[in-house]
């Protein structure tokens, strides 16, 4: 692991005595959990009239409207306290991304990356960048990793709990279990899943078996996807897509220390960021709640970023 | 008033019911597969059958070796022929379940000389359907995480259920009514012949007291009225599979009952054609005659409309409004038209359109509209699926799926299956419901007629079934 890391030229990203979370909070996060409902309808109402095709759900709408949602001072986040609160314990980390569309020029390294740390076949694209236009005629970028969904259709549909959510909000396939009916993929509205069809690139064989964080190899016949590379991120590392940005276009972030931070070394307060920049939550009116936010643009920010980062 | 139909009708009847000696021949006729060895032919279809079957067991264990891309799988094309495959057999299934047990629960005698036929195919096609699933997944060794690790708010655990559930329904009343079969065709077999063994073992004891049949006839009652919900249920379970997803083009409340009429449809249709084939193979004209198939082709003439009006209800819905046109444009007019008005013109216009000219309401129309019906309808739940399957849902091009020699092979071996494991399980069980037969007599077999037809019957003079006097 730590071999890999040093390969990619990974950065160290949190720190883990800095979360704090407050207890306080839970009986106000059910409260908002509703209310953020009611925002969703509204904000799918009005996000449908600027574009349609694209469903963007605001946070900004959201965060206006919970005050003591995460982001204030109340460490866990509404949608994830009545989604996990329950049944699962909250981890010490909520793991998210932000992906600054503002920066995004295209390269596709992310996939390269990601390809490569993984052991990926060409058609695996993990994190995909599509090529979007909107109504002017104009494109711009959109890289697609797993969005993380608190409410993951792919998890409901799978008949034998093979698809999981870790107590970080982490969606993971344990592909020793995995049967390969693709119920996940008919599931998922973000294309985010991919199956092993054939046999997978050359793998060195390290002796380490494959697990839900770390699928490497990829097992012929079972579901794959994104994984958020938890495993870097527990180690204090970003994800392979986020360090191999050269635009700093991704941003990894956890939402209980409410940090969020990019390979351009720009450490932000999430929350903050989010709000600030007018962050949307991607076909989030499918009930899913991703925890991979945009920050809607079409590279207008690259120049800037040449030159400060 | 007496139409031509019913003329010939009238006909058959004077022609048959003076005889006397309707139990022997039912016996006879329906016996001859047990009784006399295979012919030729029968070999020859049987191995030819057979090669195909072990040719697709075969591209399966290919497929195994070498991943699921040899079978024209890739990401975007994520379902395609094998589900296709599942839920075509199972559909095909229901019919069979469905003409023995509505026309039994509606007390149409005329259905004596089908059902036994029409179960035999039904749980073939359902054995057949469910074996699909193995090839479907790309694990199919840990087949069994289902039961080890359901998640029960997975479609697939209900599927799972639903299908496990129905082939056992369909394996009961396939059986109930070969009990008092098993009881006469014991003595109709070598004594002490290994044969003779199995029908005395299946026949559970039976010897035709009141109690006894008055017993099947409740069970029989009970399993009909069981299965019918079942199969409705089953197909619906499968519909949700699709349905129970985001996808356009899936995500619809129609789907249920739109995958139920599809099987209906599909499996009458089937029904048509398997009771010809064995009408020729074994002789059995005298007892299947062509009322039955302008029957069940009005059946499935009804069924094909309202298998059309669905489909159009389901497309308008969607296409109306414009937001989720992809796959309809797709369906219409851009990859899958091909197919889809393949559908149209062969699955729904030359059927109905055989059914309804009077020159072609005949046994060989109506199979020739039964054949046509069953290929259109499977290629029907190809276009269902693959255009939503392959559609972009945030932006790029649309996925393709591409057939290959290993799925290809592995259809037509399920295809094989269907006639092969039939001719080989009636040569162990009697090929029409003796027991049935017997019951209804000469008149209500071959045809259950309206007390009108039987006044003018009389007026013309014409002898009398001895069994209609007496009641």
């Amino acid at each position: 692991m730590d071999e890999r890391a040093g390969e990619s030229g990974m950065k160290l990203l949190f720190n883990k005595n800095q979360h704090d979370i407050d207890g306080d909070s839970e009986n106000a996060n059910e409260v908002s959990r509703r209310k953020f409902l009611k925002i969703v309808g509204v904000g799918a109402g009005s996000v449908a009239a600027v574009g349609a095709g694209i469903e963007l759900i605001p946070y900004k709408a959201w965060a206006d409207s919970n005050p003591n949602g995460w982001g204030g001072n109340s460490g866990v986040s509404g949608m994830s306290a009545a989604t996990m609160g329950s049944s699962q314990e909250v981890g010490n980390h909520q793991w998210a991304m932000v992906i600054d569309l503002r920066n995004c020029d295209g390269c596709k390294s992310c996939t390269a990356a990601c390809q490569k740390a993984h052991y990926l076949t060409e058609d695996q694209t993990w994190i995909r960048v599509f090529e979007m236009g909107d109504s002017q005629g104009n494109t711009y970028y959109m890289p697609r990793p797993c969005m993380q969904c608190e409410n993951p259709p792919c998890l409901d549909v799978c008949p034998v709990h093979a698809t999981f959510r870790t107590d970080q909000g982490v969606v993971l396939v344990n592909q020793g279990r995995c049967i390969g009916c693709r119920m996940c993929m008919a599931a998922c509205p973000y294309q985010a899943r991919y199956f092993n069809w054939k046999a997978g690139a050359k793998y060195p064989d390290t002796g380490v078996a494959p697990t839900p964080e770390f699928p490497v190899p990829q097992r012929l016949g079972t579901a794959g996807k994104c994984t958020f590379c938890v495993g870097n991120l527990n180690h204090g590392l970003m994800s392979e897509c986020a360090s191999a940005c050269p635009m700093g276009t991704i941003y990894n972030g956890d939402m209980i220390t409410d940090v969020a931070i990019n390979s351009l070394g720009n450490t932000v307060k999430l929350s903050k960021f989010l709000y600030e920049n007018d962050a949307v939550a991607y076909k989030d009116e499918y009930n899913t709640h991703p925890r991979v936010w945009y920050i809607p643009g079409h590279g207008q920010n690259l120049d800037t970023n040449a030159t400060t980062g | 008033m007496t139409s031509t139909l019913e003329k010939k009708e009238i006909e058959q009847i004077t022609a048959i019911a003076p005889d006397p000696s309707w139990e022997s021949e039912v016996r006879e006729a329906a016996m001859r597969s047990i009784v006399t060895k295979p012919g030729k032919n029968w070999w020859i279809a049987v191995s030819l059958l057979s090669l195909v079957v072990v040719a697709g067991l075969g591209a399966w264990i290919y497929q195994l070796k070498h991943g699921m891309n040899s079978a024209g799988y890739n990401d975007q094309a994520f379902w395609a022929v094998y589900i296709a495959d599942v839920v075509a057999f199972i559909g095909v299934s229901y019919g069979g379940a469905v003409v023995s047990a509505i026309l039994r629960l509606s007390g149409q005698s005329w259905r004596a000389p089908l059902t036994r036929l029409s179960e035999g195919m039904a749980l073939v096609t359902v054995l057949i359907g469910g074996a699909f699933i193995f090839p479907h997944l790309g694990r199919p060794e840990r087949f069994l995480n289902i039961v080890a690790y359901p998640n029960f708010s997975s479609p697939l655990v209900w599927d799972f259920i639903a299908i496990a559930t129905y082939t056992l329904a369909t394996a009961i009343f396939f059986y109930l009514p070969l009990i008092p079969d098993m009881a006469v065709a014991k003595n109709l077999v070598d004594k002490g012949g290994k044969r003779a063994r199995l029908f005395s073992i299946l026949s559970l004891n039976w010897m035709g007291t009141k109690k006894q049949r008055a017993l099947l006839h409740r069970v029989l009652t009970v399993i009909s009225l069981i299965i019918i919900p079942l199969a409705v249920s089953v197909h619906s379970v499968l519909s949700w599979a699709f349905a129970l997803t985001s996808r356009p083009g899936w995500m619809e409340s129609v789907f249920p009952p739109y995958f139920v009429v599809a099987a209906l449809y599909s499996g009458t249709a089937l029904v048509i054609v398997t009771i010809y084939a064995f009408r020729k193979g074994y002789k059995l004209e005298r007892f299947i005659t062509d009322r039955h198939f302008v029957r069940l082709g009005y059946m499935m003439a009804a069924l094909g409309l309202v298998y059309a009006y669905l489909t159009v209800a389901d497309m308008l819905t969607e296409g109306y409004t414009g937001i989720t046109t992809g796959w309809i444009q797709e369906t219409l007019t851009g990859k899958y038209a091909i197919p889809f008005w393949f559908y149209v013109i062969a699955g729904e216009i030359v059927p109905i359109a055989l059914v309804v000219m009077k020159k072609t309401r005949n046994a060989k129309g109506m199979t020739v509209a039964g054949v046509l019906v069953v290929i259109s309808l499977w290629i029907k739940r190809i276009v269902i699926i693959l255009p939503a399957a392959t559609q972009p849902l945030i932006s790029g091009q649309w996925g393709s799926y591409h057939f290959t020699w290993v799925s290809i092979t592995v259809t037509l071996a399920g295809v094989a299956a269907i006639p092969l494991l039939l001719m080989i399980l009636f040569r162990f069980i009697p090929l029409m419901s003796i027991d049935e037969m017997e019951e209804v007599g000469p008149l209500g077999s071959i045809e259950q007629i309206s007390k009108e037809t039987l006044k003018a019957a009389r007026e013309e003079s014409i002898p009398e079934p001895s069994k209609e006097e007496s009641k």
